[in-house]
């Protein structure tokens, strides 16, 4: 068996650069197949003669493949290593082989060559451009019932795969001097002259290996060598040196603002058996001081009828198939082209010992050197002529040609059709970055006009022609000393033609494509003109050109060029669609990279967690905290264990977690006139060792955030602040400090981590502590309710408050935040005989509630005044400034008929109202009802033996002992309007 | 007008669609209209449509700087509900949600309403209290509005990941069923068709460079790159430029404009079958008609009208989307984009008459604006017609950030404790 | 993601590390109860949103935490320059760039000016 047959019947002996021992097996649509390694799935199946690989979006139309890069808009597969990792819409002109790949085709059902979607082809007539905004209107219903899913089920391309993903992405950022994005000549001839003036670089290319253009161009020779083996030489200088940073099969994806630049480098998926630990992807987030674009250009195809039958391509791709892998993509390949560089193409797989039937040629006198070899070489060059349809079906197999201005037929058969109509320069990146394309009339391209950023443009990119012309553009870009290298070959990237070739036909019949995945026509694009879509982005969106994976990498500028011939109109009036990123698709893991699971957004755990945990206590999530819920026992249910907590913290004592608390330390001189600020509340006269319940407002006058704040020194408070405020809470003072009130000699301190924080609570608080209290008289008298003092506690230093959200006498006990638990669990081993249990925040949640405490965000929403929540006692009365003082003077927040905070008691005390539900006045009106107000917190209490609720409502404290109703779905509940506090309304017990 | 139908489809087909006429046409502006409208997204011509169709006021202009269509309305995540707290936001949305259905059809134009349910999770404690405030709001306002259990949420999508290891499990939903999705550019094509086809000039690529008034401050006309156009009123709905434009007529506004992203996965075939929002992890995800997943980015956090954002927020949002649906991991991001978007104190619209007589402004939707498309150019051609608001968007006053009257439905939803 | 200039630190940091704290020189009036009811919703609410040159506040909130101010471009999102809580609002005049001939006589030093300036590659 010879070499060629293992890797596939078209393999041609001698040609390409891979190595003919190393097959390579790997499967499509089921069938075993062999390649070599270094080949992409498009040149290994090429390689074994395959050319259709998929189906069109709409038509569902058979397609092989165009090109042999990213901007490949055909030939997409389905890679499948396992069901968790399986990967669809898989471009195969990138997709390199590896053995065992498995690869299906897409977007056909029962198989691809038996495609029942086609059928939407033969009905095509129906269903140009935008037809779907015209029909399935009647009846009503059916859009949604009928129309919607069909149309659903026959779009979208490849399928999710069924299992989450088991891969692994990772991410760098990176600072360099200079990125050079793409290292074809252009690229490592910037990134060589820029490295050697010693700048930190980093070179990237979305392909394999480095050389771009010089992999394919047979007649290159650089600095004296050939153009592949110059681009090979220079990337292993550069890999030695320690200053330049070479990353291939990276794709710069996205050009942000200063400079920011977005790379995927794909690691693995080129692997037959990647290592475990080895990520698929990685995301590297670059800062350059300067960038390079050298993005080369992208061939475009001609715009005929049936352009699109499998084996009809890009003459690039078909000498890139060739030179580099080695695979002949017919044996009797037709070209067609508008411009010099097909014939390069046609002259190597000449010289390779292919047929070349003829060269069609829209031109009506090319002569340049080129051509007359080709025509040297023996081939038929047909000048002034257009191909007016391929022919065949699932392969091309003719080429029917005309002269332009008007003659005889002549059908040439074929079994490949190369074509080219001219290069766009890739100026993706370069409009990314906001910089604004300038339109080359001469030669009908958009070229970088002006820079918005550090960034230059070099080589195909920027229009420039020759390959000296080239290098010498690029050394001087990379800034480098040394002068650029003599070179000769290369090719052209002006001439050619954009819109559609004589060949696309009249508007009735012929399907001319421009956007191949979209199954866009040249008719399409005139009909949407037709329709009034005068905008290039009415046209783009109208016929959905350029909105394919490959985002019109080849059919952006045709569509423009149809679109403004429609209008009468020049290319630039029309305008060009705005680049977006990403340049290729990129894999939201990538993006995603770590951030997943347990990384996906920290976890903040108390000093106490642990001990929580191995208590079988149930977490609740608050904000990042993860919050000891409640600590069921064996057998209970949650209502249980809550009944059970709430009673022992009433009756004996209860020991709770509250470190999650913010914390933060005023200090300073002016620490009081500070604080007189923030609050609303007088501080100037809290006594050193006391404490007092504060509310902050915004400027805008409403409820903020609370919490209980002690003076330790006269220049020294301990500010507490709800869980989820404490950084806000935070940002806001020292907004007010830095820049409202910069006078006041302050100092704001976060502790929130400093302190692990015990409250326990009960009336045998007190007995269950002292033992514990070193330096502290805690006695009622010398210790009472809403003071603090500084001591030890198990000989650990405590700031130890008296205070209570519970209503029962307690402590809230400070100690630095290692000595956390071992504290807690001296505490509790303490108070276990005396009945002190744990309890979390659900049973904290209902002790406060029977209490009439607010928690602010349930209690409050942001739209709440301190009157409106009946903390007016907590206003200083005589001050003349704090934050919120003018806010709330404004007409409606001193209205009547705001809504106010009341308590609820249910007529029928066991039934539990819904936190959420809504209050009216008269149950019996009609939908929709006037709400007064709505439940804000609602629990059963097993202390007052009923349930409880608190609720804000309209004029709420004038309405006290007025009964009112909550509308639920099977019933109405009747409530009596009360006062706020449940449970010892005396409130005696705090100074037991 | 012709109309569009099933049969006119089938008689084009036979003569190679030769005979559609022009959706709209492109006529040179009039040196007076009896109205113009500054800004041609789905708001303004809705506007138009409903000024023309309702109250027969036909001779308008809708005035746009670029393409009718290419700002917010071309750019947005295309959601669709009205399960929204207060009594006010309620009866706009629902207004708006009320034509909706009925919009194809009375546009002769399908924009694909898509009832297909909008699903908007709850992650803990906080979010059930939130969302049952809502869910019995909207029952007892007549708006359909559900509570899911977890095991209901994964009935009605299934990929979702209903793991309790999440770092923030799914504990339920609300979920609004006649929620969906619509065609964006369907609906400012539709209603740009339907509005000229009535006798309005929409008039593209004229921008408004200033507001012209009378001695006595009142309105008289605008001028633009093509000249000045008289009209003795002028309703802006301009989005995120709304301050610039309402500059020019002195009125200083309280709106600050941000960059919101959004972003498409290359297409597949149908497996998210209905809209999920989530507010704790910040993400909204439906999937197109297309195939491709349509995916709602934050915004940045300084204002900007630069229509294009940071990589990381994109970067954060499908963190949220793959912690949600682990299955779209390999999925890839086609195009990212951006818009600008003008957000008032209270995250309410403003829907109003302003302090220059003549002068009316629609804008402060946020990020949220495309669902109220019909509703709000609906009250708002009455606003302008009438000279006075519309009993559903009278509440939506500039001078409710003086007095305080604020529709806060961020607020209401604030998380804390 | 933009890359912010602090100050305070005198170096470019990455945007995560800042928090953008709204429009600059926003007076809060020192008698704020007496003020008018237009004035004070003014200052709480209405807001210049120019579309060009925007005062704005950044806090450096991951780094030395001190409140700046800026000025940046609202469309091309560049900052002209940053500067201390306490100093004054700057001359915009001085900070626009101008053509070569002009920048030899601008007052600000190299670095502050946009990258544009210095670019003259292409």
């Amino acid at each position: 068996m010879s070499t060629a047959t293992h890797s596939g019947s078209n393999r041609i002996a001698g040609a390409g650069r891979l190595t003919p021992a190393k097959t390579v097996r790997f499967t499509f649509d089921g069938q075993n197949l062999t390649g070599l390694e270094g080949d992409t799935v498009a040149s290994a199946l090429l390689a074994n003669g395959i050319h259709l690989v998929g189906r069109s979006f709409k038509y569902h139309r058979p397609r092989g493949i165009l090109s042999a890069g990213s901007e490949e808009p055909n030939a997409l597969v389905d890679i499948e290593r396992d069901k968790s990792r399986k990967q669809p819409n898989v471009r195969a002109t990138v997709q390199e082989i590896y053995d065992g790949l498995k690869v299906k085709s897409q977007n056909r059902w029962p198989s691809l060559t038996f495609d029942v979607g086609a059928v939407n082809d033969m009905f095509s007539p129906m269903l140009p451009a935008g037809f779907y905004y015209k029909t399935f209107m009647w009846p009503k219903f059916a859009w949604k019932t009928i129309y919607e899913p069909k149309i659903r089920a026959a779009a979208g391309l490849g399928v999710v795969p069924g299992e989450a993903d088991t891969d692994r992405y990772s991410n760098r950022f990176a600072h360099c001097d200079v990125l050079v994005v793409g290292a074809g000549v252009a690229g490592l001839a910037a990134a060589l002259s820029a490295a050697s003036t010693g700048a930190r670089v980093i070179l990237c290319d979305e392909q394999p290996e480095a050389g771009g253009a010089l992999r394919y161009e047979s007649d290159v020779v650089i600095d004296g060598v050939a153009g592949h083996e110059w681009a090979a030489a220079t990337v292993a200088k550069l890999q030695a040196m320690d200053n330049i940073t070479v990353l291939t099969r990276t794709t710069a994806f996205g050009y942000y603002a200063q400079n920011f630049v977005g790379l995927v480098e794909r690691l693995s998926d080129h692997l037959s058996t990647p290592a475990a630990e080895m990520p698929r992807e990685r995301l590297w987030q670059i800062r350059a001081k300067k960038v390079v674009l050298a993005t080369g250009a992208i061939e475009r195809h001609m715009v005929f009828a049936n352009n699109d039958r499998p084996g009809v391509m890009l003459a690039s791709a078909a000498r890139m198939f060739l030179n580099q892998y080695g695979v002949a993509v017919g044996r009797k390949v037709g070209v067609y082209t508008a411009n010099d560089s097909a014939y390069a193409a046609a002259i190597d797989l000449k010289r390779a010992g292919i047929g070349i039937p003829v060269i069609v040629d829209t031109r009506d006198n090319p002569n340049s050197q080129i051509v007359e070899e080709a025509r040297s070489l023996g081939i038929e060059v047909l000048a002034g002529h257009a191909v007016y349809s391929a022919g065949g079906k699932r392969r091309v197999s003719s080429m029917s040609i005309k002269p332009v201005r008007g003659g005889n037929e002549r059908k040439v058969a074929v079994d490949a059709l190369i074509m080219s109509a001219g290069w766009t320069p890739s100026v993706h990146l370069f409009s990314q970055s906001r910089g604004k394309v300038a339109w080359d009339a001469a030669n009908e391209r958009f070229l970088p006009g002006t820079y918005a950023q550090d960034c230059v443009s070099v080589g195909a990119c920027n229009g420039t022609d020759g390959l000296q012309a080239t290098l010498d553009e690029a050394f001087a870009a990379g800034g480098g000393k040394a002068g650029s290298v003599p070179a000769t070959g290369g090719a052209n990237w002006t001439g050619g033609m954009i819109g559609s070739a004589p060949g696309a036909g009249a508007d009735t019949t012929v399907k001319a494509f421009v956007d191949f995945q979209n199954d866009v026509t040249a008719k399409d694009v005139r009909l949407a003109v037709r329709e009034g879509m005068h905008s290039i982005e009415h046209v783009k969106r109208f016929t959905t050109n350029g909105m394919a994976t490959d985002q019109g990498k080849t059919s952006n500028l045709h569509g423009l060029a149809i679109a403004a011939e429609a209008l009468n109109r020049p290319i630039p009036a029309v305008g060009l669609t705005t680049f977006r990123a990403p340049f290729t698709p990129v894999t939201f893991g990538a993006i995603v990279n770590h951030a997943r699971h347990d990384l996906f957004d920290p976890t903040r755990r108390t000093p106490m967690h642990t001990w929580h945990a191995a208590q079988g206590a149930e977490f609740e999530d608050v904000g990042q905290w993860k919050r000891a819920w409640y600590y069921p026992q064996a057998g209970e249910d949650m209502h249980a264990a809550v009944n059970r907590e709430c009673v022992a913290v009433r009756n004996h004592a209860g020991i709770f977690d509250a470190s999650t608390l913010g914390k933060i330390e005023v200090v300073g001189p002016d620490a009081a006139k500070f604080l007189e600020l923030l609050y609303t509340n007088p501080w100037e006269k809290l006594g050193v060792g006391r404490l007092r319940y504060g509310i902050m407002l915004r400027e805008d006058g409403f409820i903020y955030d609370d919490g209980v704040v002690g003076r330790l020194a006269e220049d020294r408070f301990h500010v507490t602040t709800t869980t989820g405020g404490a950084p806000r809470v935070m940002n806001h003072m020292e907004d007010y400090l830095q820049t409202e009130f910069p006078h006041l000699n302050v100092w704001l301190t976060s502790t929130t981590e400093q302190w692990a924080v015990i409250a326990v609570q009960g009336p045998k608080a007190r007995e269950i502590i002292a033992p514990l209290v070193e330096g502290i008289d805690i006695s009622n008298e010398a210790m009472p309710h809403m003071s603090v003092r500084e001591g030890k506690i198990c000989g650990v230093p405590t700031r130890l408050f008296r205070m209570s959200f519970t209503g029962e006498a307690g402590y809230e006990i400070n100690v630095p935040a290692d000595y956390g638990q071992a504290v807690w669990e001296a505490v509790y081993d303490r108070g276990k005989p005396l009945g002190l249990t744990p309890y979390g925040t659900e049973a904290m949640h209902i002790l406060r509630a029977e209490k009439g405490y607010i928690i602010v965000g349930q209690d409050t929403d942001g739209t709440v005044t301190p009157q409106d929540a009946g903390l007016t006692w907590a206003i200083g009365k005589n001050k003349t400034d704090y934050v919120g003082i003018r806010g709330l003077l404004r007409r409606d927040l001193v209205a009547d008929g705001r809504k106010q905070l009341v308590g609820l008691k249910t007529v029928d005390p066991t039934v539990v109202l819904e936190e959420g539900a809504q209050i009216v006045a008269n149950p019996n009106q009609p939908v929709p009802m006037t709400m007064i107000g709505h439940v804000t917190s609602s629990y059963w209490s097993e202390n007052c033996g009923r349930s409880i609720a608190l609720a804000l409502v309209v004029d709420g404290t004038k309405r006290l002992g007025e009964t009112l109703y909550v509308p639920m779905p099977n019933g109405v509940i009747e409530v009596e309007v009360t006062g706020t506090v449940f449970f010892d309304e005396k409130g005696e017990r705090l100074n037991g | 007008m012709r109309k569009y139908s099933v049969f006119a489809l089938a008689r084009e087909a036979l003569r190679a669609h030769k005979g559609w006429e022009q959706q709209w046409t492109s006529p040179e502006p009039k040196a007076e209209y009896d109205v113009i409208i500054v800004g041609a997204g789905g708001h303004g011509l809705a506007t138009a449509y409903y000024l023309a169709k309702e109250h027969g006021i036909t001779n308008v202009a809708v005035l746009e700087k670029g393409w009718l269509g290419g700002g917010n309305t071309g750019r947005n995540t295309t959601i669709i509900r009205s399960n929204y707290l207060y009594d006010e936001s309620a009866g706009i949305y629902e207004h708006a949600v009320k034509l909706w259905e009925g919009l194809s059809q009375d546009l002769n134009y399908n924009v694909m309403y898509s009832a297909r349910g909008v699903m908007m999770l709850a992650h803990n404690i906080h979010d059930v209290q939130v969302f049952k405030r809502h869910i019995h709001a909207n029952r007892l306002n007549g708006i359909d509005n559900e509570w899911l259990t977890p095991e209901q949420v994964k009935e009605f999508c299934p990929p979702i990941n209903l793991s309790a290891d999440a770092r923030y499990p799914i504990i339920g939903a609300a979920l609004q069923r006649r929620g969906g999705t619509a065609r964006h550019d369907a609906v400012a094509w539709g209603y740009a068709r339907a509005a000229a086809d009535r006798g309005v000039h929409i008039i593209q690529n004229c921008e408004v460079t200033g507001i012209r008034r009378a001695p006595n401050g009142a309105v008289i006309g605008v001028d633009t790159n093509r000249g000045p156009i008289n009209a003795k009123k002028v309703g802006v709905v301009a989005a995120g430029h709304t301050s610039v434009i309402m500059n020019m007529a002195g009125v200083r506004m309280p709106l600050e404009s941000y960059p919101l992203q959004a972003l498409v996965s290359e297409p597949v075939k149908p497996l998210i079958p209905c809209v999920i929002m989530s507010n704790t992890v910040h993400a909204y995800i439906s999937q197109s008609d297309k195939g491709e997943m349509v995916i709602g980015a934050g915004t940045d956090q300084y204002t900007s009208y630069s229509q294009t954002g940071g990589l990381h927020i994109i970067n954060h949002t499908l963190d949220a989307i793959c912690e949600m649906f682990p299955v779209l991991t390999r999925l890839k991001m086609l195009r990212s984009w951006g818009g600008i978007v003008d957000v008032t104190p209270d995250r309410s619209p403003i829907l109003a008459k302003t302090p220059v007589p003549g002068l009316y402004v629609n804008c402060g939707w946020g990020t949220g604006g495309f669902k109220a498309t019909p509703g709000s150019g609906n009250v708002f051609a009455h606003t302008i017609a009438r000279d006075e608001p519309h009993r559903i968007n009278a509440p939506f006053t500039i001078e409710r950030f003086t007095t305080g009257r604020l529709i806060d439905e961020a607020a209401a939803a604030a998380v804390a404790h | 993601m933009l890359l912010i200039k602090c100050p305070y630190c005198e170096e470019e940091r990455p945007e995560l590390e800042f928090r953008n704290a709204g429009e600059a020189h926003l007076v809060r009036a020192a008698s704020i109860v007496e003020q008018s009811d237009d004035d004070f919703a003014a200052f709480l609410y209405f807001r210049q949103n120019p579309k060009g040159l925007q005062f704005e506040r950044w806090r450096h909130i991951h780094g030395c935490g001190r409140f700046f101010n800026a000025v940046r471009d609202s469309v091309s999102d560049k900052f002209l320059t940053v500067y201390k809580a306490d100093e004054p609002r700057p001359n915009v005049e001085q900070l626009i760039v101008r053509p070569a001939a002009s920048a030899e006589s601008t007052e600000e030093p190299d670095a502050k000016r946009a990258p544009r300036a210095k670019k003259a590659e292409v």
